[in-house]
């Protein structure tokens, strides 16, 4: 079974600061690492390599320093590692993105299966995946909890508003999963110095996948970011119970007395 | 793309089981808004089978004309199908805009439409403006975690699409309007029908609607596993209240999703609402922001919550909570 997972590498930390003279994302200092649903799309992918056989290529799409993200993958166990890598690339909305990916997907050929987190910590859009499986005629199962392979039938637990569905559908297909599926294993030093050794992440431009440089990118975008500011709403004015851990116990429940609450 | 050949607002009415999403009423009368701005209909695209009942009740809260497909396979939500009849209807008749609620079909449905017709798609809006000079959609959506407002144009590619956080648009009052039902073909094929809902696993209704709750006791990742959530009951038993769960906390498997708050979850309005390690990304605070008193409980002196909170503890939960158990059931028994 050939498996592809996409994979991106995100900042660590929601604590985001804005260049108060440019209004521009600060990401400076800011830790990397690989998106949190992503690691549990790869997590699943190695269980059904061992289960089914096969192969596992992780793609991701980002700067020069997303092959740490993909050194990772590859430490853990992912067989093949790709970056696509182009300053013609950046600035991508979900529509760019699911196109570059979608490009470099196709020119790997045969797959089963691809894999993908539900949505990443920075954008949160959740759409990436949708799209893909668009460009590349694939069904897709979004938000599932568990998948299973028999054969060339694949069913997934899918979650929505009243509980979950069971879903059934035929491979090749895109399924994007939930952080529930499975707990995924993380590499040890020794692996992760042996896959800088051992292993290769390839890198693709724009060119080696023929694409014009109008249709990726922030030229190949539809949306635009016209501002971007930190929220301020809410009420601004609260009050900090402080002390020792039972005087903050005490004045919580003297505060709900006060109120008629208990 | 000549943009002026593109005029409308259109709204996809989602009905799961027979029923309308209150988000797509919401959207209606946001919808509706815009569509007085610019001086264009508001029309409603409802795919479903023996719908009648639904097309009027989307004219009822506002729609000048409902697109309605009838047809028994579109029952159910189906990524293929329901692509496939939208698109096509957006090719034929070319509206500037397209509101989608962000629910778990209009996620997965949304950016499948865009792609196919190659427009922008923004996610999770909280609020929407319109230039009635240019003409365009200004999409605010939360990013980082609700760290960051973004706002988003499309400004060359028709329809403007967005995918709008149910729970922050508000609905018309319902009355009875004057509009048209037009039947529209579903024309589907065998090649549409790639996924199958085998059945629904779990109906997790129990206790009483979080929407109805006057005290909720609610947990996010703070909270640190199911044992932890488990914990979070005991408290909210004591307070006879019920328990929520921010998105992430449902998503790592602690909560059920029925006990979702905010970002395709419910809106609460409770009396007491006590936030338990929840950073306070805007996708859950706009689902609890009207509760009357917020208590926040956090480790991070910085989190967002307690921006809107009335009274906040920075605290590990893992030692005040089963303190605050402990004082409530002395307090109970020495009364």
């Amino acid at each position: 079974m050939n498996i592809i997972v996409c994979l991106k590498q995100v900042p660590g930390t929601n604590d985001v600061r804005l260049d108060p003279e440019t209004g521009s994302l600060i990401r400076e200092g800011v830790p990397s690492i690989i998106n949190p649903e992503d690691r549990n799309a790869l997590e699943k992918a190695l269980l059904l390599r061992e289960e089914h056989g096969g192969n596992v290529v992780v793609i991701s799409m980002g700067p020069p320093q997303a092959e740490v993200a993909l050194r990772d993958a590859l430490a853990i166990g992912a067989d093949e590692a790709i970056l696509l890598c182009d300053k013609a690339f950046a600035g991508a909305d979900t529509l760019a993105t699911s196109f570059t990916l979608g490009s470099a997907i196709k020119k790997l050929g045969h797959f089963d299966l691809v894999l993908c987190g539900t949505k990443t910590l920075d954008g949160n859009t959740g759409q990436v995946g949708p799209q893909l499986a668009e460009l590349l005629d694939l069904p897709q199962i979004t938000y599932a909890r568990r998948v299973e392979i028999q054969g060339e039938i694949l069913k997934a637990e899918r979650v929505f508003e009243e509980g979950y569905e069971l879903m059934e559908t035929r491979l090749p297909a895109l399924v994007t999963v939930t952080r529930e599926i499975n707990e995924p294993r993380i590499p040890s030093i020794d692996q992760i110095m042996q896959s800088y050794r051992e292993k290769e992440v390839k890198t693709w431009g724009a060119a080696y996948l023929g694409l014009y440089e109008h249709s990726v990118g922030l030229d190949g975008s539809a949306t635009k970011m016209s501002k971007i500011y930190k929220p301020e709403f809410g009420k601004g004015k609260v009050e900090f119970i402080e002390g020792s851990m039972e005087d903050m116990a005490q004045g919580l429940l003297a505060k709900l007395k006060e109120r008629n609450l208990i | 793309m000549s943009l002026n050949e593109y005029r409308g607002v259109w709204v996809f009415a989602e009905q799961n089981d027979g029923r309308l999403r209150r988000v797509s009423l919401e959207l209606l009368g946001k919808g509706r808004e815009l569509a007085d701005r610019l001086r264009v209909d508001l029309v409603a695209i409802l795919l479903g089978e023996d719908a009648g009942k639904l097309c009027t009740e989307l004219i009822d809260y506002g729609a000048d004309k409902v697109l309605w497909a009838d047809d028994p396979e579109l029952r159910c939500y189906r990524t293929d199908t329901y692509t496939k009849i939208i698109a096509s209807q957006i090719m034929e008749h070319k509206p500037e805009i397209l509101l989608v609620g962000a629910t778990y079909v209009g996620r997965d449905l949304a950016p499948r439409i865009a792609r196919r017709l190659g427009t922008g798609l923004s996610a999770d809006c909280t609020s929407l403006d319109i230039d009635e000079e240019t003409r365009l959609l200004q999409q605010t959506c939360p990013a980082f975690g609700g760290n960051l407002m973004v706002t988003i144009l499309t400004p060359k590619e028709r329809p403007q699409m967005a995918t709008v956080q149910p729970g922050v648009m508000q609905p018309l009052q319902k009355s009875t309007r004057k509009g048209e039902i037009i039947s529209i073909p579903a024309d589907i094929e065998h090649k549409d029908m790639r996924v199958s809902r085998l059945r629904v696993i779990e109906e997790t209704r129990r206790g009483i609607g979080l929407e109805q709750a006057e005290r909720i006791v609610s947990g996010g990742m703070g909270i640190g596993s199911v044992e932890n959530f488990k914990m979070l009951g005991k408290l909210a038993e004591l307070l006879g209240a019920e328990v929520g769960a921010t998105r992430n906390a449902v998503e790592a498997g602690w909560a059920s999703s029925d006990r979702m708050i905010g970002q395709t979850g419910k809106t609460v309005r409770p009396t007491l609402y006590i936030a338990c390690g929840i950073s306070g990304a805007i996708q859950h605070i706009v689902g609890m922001k009207d509760s009357e008193l917020t208590i926040a409980i956090s480790k991070d002196p910085k989190a967002p919550i307690f921006q809107i909170a009335d009274y906040g503890i920075v605290a590990d939960l893992h030692q005040l909570i089963p303190l605050l158990i402990q004082e409530l059931l002395r307090y109970k028994g020495a009364r």
